[in-house]
């Protein structure tokens, strides 16, 4: 296509692109490059102790059983998570394209995009108070029902679930919500002429051509979730080990940033394996 | 296949009345236009009788059945979307056969079925084509072969022709017809252009403000509207409201003898002569104007006739047409039985 373009478009183009280019280097790539390079490395390069290029972090992971089972156990939290948003944040981008309009429409948006403007620390926090045993869900619970109930969710894998859910469900609403808007009114009123049922259409119809959305939020929710630290840590406590926090673990507090480094990378290896994986599977489903 | 009849429908949005105790029949296998300006209710009553619509009063029967009570899905109807409403995730064959599959006749049928509608489109070999490859008269030919495939007992078209350019459009008004003839379907469609409404139905319904100003045969009410919003709209008139008799600027107008006090007077442009000169002879109405502006269209010439402050558009084969320059005076005359008698004024 851009052979086309006459010269003059062509360095417009240019001139527009490259500080978006420029940024990426800058802040993704050169970083990114020091942190391969460091993965290769026996020791921090600061300070005195002699370091030399070396694969061994890499076969670490390798050696023990332990961090590919912590990185199982990271996956699985991805996909339960996933799955929560996904079950919770379709149907309410469903209602928000298709059901809801003019000034409603804009209060619940507003509503959605809410977490994103507070500290994700605060919420962790917040979901503590929460969620441990006396807390408010506790009392509030007892307090309506008839009956003394026990919730003490904290420091369990729901406790994990709940603020990774809280804190990502945005993006599988808004992608969804951006998907679902496109499809036009009268396809679903053509289904309906045709005496398609709410099941059919949604399964025939609104959901193959939302599904780029839909997959878009859940690939932005799984990924991150994956290598999470923050929340396993603070709500999960002593079961919130993963892989995701023993990377942290190797930088904040072992001080061995090429393990951290090396664990990063095969995490990144690993989650894009994943998504090369699933996206033939998908796209055919979409088909 | 069956009859239609809308009995004293109303639905409000708010305060907007949509349609205002609107009562028409449509009898079974015919052709039916619902006409009229944009915001008149034609759209809103053919999806208040396909059923997207909840009634504020009034009864719609579909064959023997009343029907305001009963979903869209449930109606037995195939519609045709203005936009085509194509599943653009879907090839032409499975568009046709969503409705089959929903009905579950079994994979052989449905196979049979899309093929036979196809054809009757004349789209056999494009089944696995997606929309996005079909040009726009192609997937409006999918789209009325989804709407029939499924056998249902009328068939409702929202402006069908619309999103098609005029050559093409022809065409398909010829090629809907042929359709609905073959298949007999009763047919309701809603458009804005008179021409194609004219060219299409067996029956047309004019609408405004939600209310159904003129139903009936589309010659009966090109010669005999209603009132003048019924006379313009459907097809062109000049309305005279001078009484009839002589003029004081010479010339006369021969009333009809139907005509009363309330009565307007309209004559249709391609009814009225020109010449250059009073023409002589007896019985014609006839007066005289300035020619403000002859402008020609290829077959026709279309003159405004300026005379006292109004207008006066003549239509007729250019060639016909006396040779006279603008700003000259000339007489426009016509038979008396084309003053158009409208009963309400």
């Amino acid at each position: 296509m851009s052979a086309a373009l006459a010269p003059r478009d062509r360095l417009r183009l240019l001139g527009l692109l490259t500080p978006a280019y420029l940024w990426l280097t800058v802040a993704i790539f050169l970083p990114l490059s020091a942190m391969l390079f460091f993965s290769l490395l026996s020791d921090v390069p600061f300070g005195d102790a002699p370091w030399h290029v070396t694969a061994d972090n890499y076969l670490a992971f390798f050696q023990t059983t332990t961090y590919a089972k912590l990185l199982w156990k990271s996956i699985k939290l991805g996909l339960m998570v996933t799955l929560a948003c996904v079950l919770v944040g379709y149907p309410c981008a469903y209602v928000l394209a298709k059901t809801i309009r003019g000034r409603a429409r804009e209060a619940l948006f507003l509503l959605v995009i809410l977490p994103f403007w507070s500290n994700s620390l605060v919420r962790i926090f917040s979901w503590a108070i929460v969620l441990r045993g006396n807390g408010v869900l506790e009392v509030g619970l007892n307090a309506i029902l008839p009956f003394e109930v026990d919730v003490n969710l904290m420091f369990s894998t729901p406790a994990i679930v709940i603020g990774l859910v809280h804190s990502y469900l945005p993006y599988v609403i808004l992608t969804s919500y951006l998907a679902l808007q496109a499809i036009d009114d009268s396809l679903i009123d053509a289904a309906r002429s045709m005496g398609a049922g709410k099941l059919t259409i949604l399964r025939r119809i609104v959901l193959p051509l939302s599904l780029p959305g839909l997959v878009a939020g859940a690939v932005l929710v799984f990924v991150p979730v994956v290598g999470s630290f923050m929340e396993p840590r603070i709500l999960g406590g002593r079961v919130g080990t993963y892989y995701g926090t023993v990377i942290e673990d190797q930088f904040v507090a072992v001080f061995n940033w090429p393990l951290g480094a090396a664990l990063s990378f095969i995490l990144l290896a690993v989650v894009l394996l994943i998504l090369a994986v699933t996206s033939p599977v998908l796209r055919r489903a979409q088909a | 296949m069956a009859e239609v009849r809308v009995e004293h429908v109303t639905k409000t949005f708010g305060d907007f009345r949509a349609l205002d105790d609107v009562t028409m029949d449509f009898p079974d296998g015919g052709f039916f236009g619902l006409l009229g300006p944009s915001g008149s209710g034609k759209t809103t009553l053919l999806r208040a009788i396909a059923g997207f619509l909840f009634l504020d009063a009034g009864r719609i029967r579909i064959g023997a059945d009343w029907v305001e009570d009963v979903p869209v899905e449930k109606r037995e109807i195939g519609m045709m979307f203005q936009s085509y409403a194509l599943f653009p995730n879907m090839t032409v064959a499975d568009n046709v056969g969503f409705g089959l599959r929903v009905r579950r006749v079994g994979a052989a049928e449905e196979r049979r079925r899309i093929g036979e509608a196809l054809d009757l489109v004349r789209l056999g070999d494009f089944g696995d084509r997606k929309p996005h490859q079909l040009s726009g008269g192609q997937r409006q030919r999918v789209a009325l072969a989804r709407a029939i495939v499924t056998n249902p007992r009328v068939l409702l078209l929202d402006e069908p022709l619309s999103a098609l350019d005029k050559a093409l459009r022809v065409d398909m008004q010829i090629e809907l017809k042929r359709i609905q003839r073959e298949i007999g379907i009763t047919t309701i469609f809603v458009t804005h252009d008179q021409e194609e409404a004219l060219a299409l139905s067996d029956k047309i319904g004019i609408l405004k403000d939600g209310r159904m100003i003129q139903a009936g045969p589309p010659r009966e009410v090109y010669r005999n509207p209603i009132d003048i919003f019924a006379a313009e709209f459907l097809g062109e008139a000049n309305i005279l409201r001078r009484p009839g008799g002589s003029l004081p600027s010479g010339g006369v107008i021969h009333l009809p003898a139907t005509a009363t006090d309330a009565s307007a007077l309209a004559v249709r442009p391609e009814n009225m002569t020109l010449s250059a000169t009073e023409p002589a002879a007896d019985g014609l109405s006839k007066m005289s104007g300035i020619l403000a502006q002859r402008v020609f269209s290829g077959a026709l010439g279309i003159c405004l006739v300026e005379r006292d402050g109004n207008v006066v558009k003549v239509i007729a084969r250019d060639e016909d047409l006396p040779d006279i320059a603008e700003g000259d005076t000339v007489w426009i005359s016509w038979k008396p039985e084309h003053t158009i008698v409208i009963p309400g004024g």
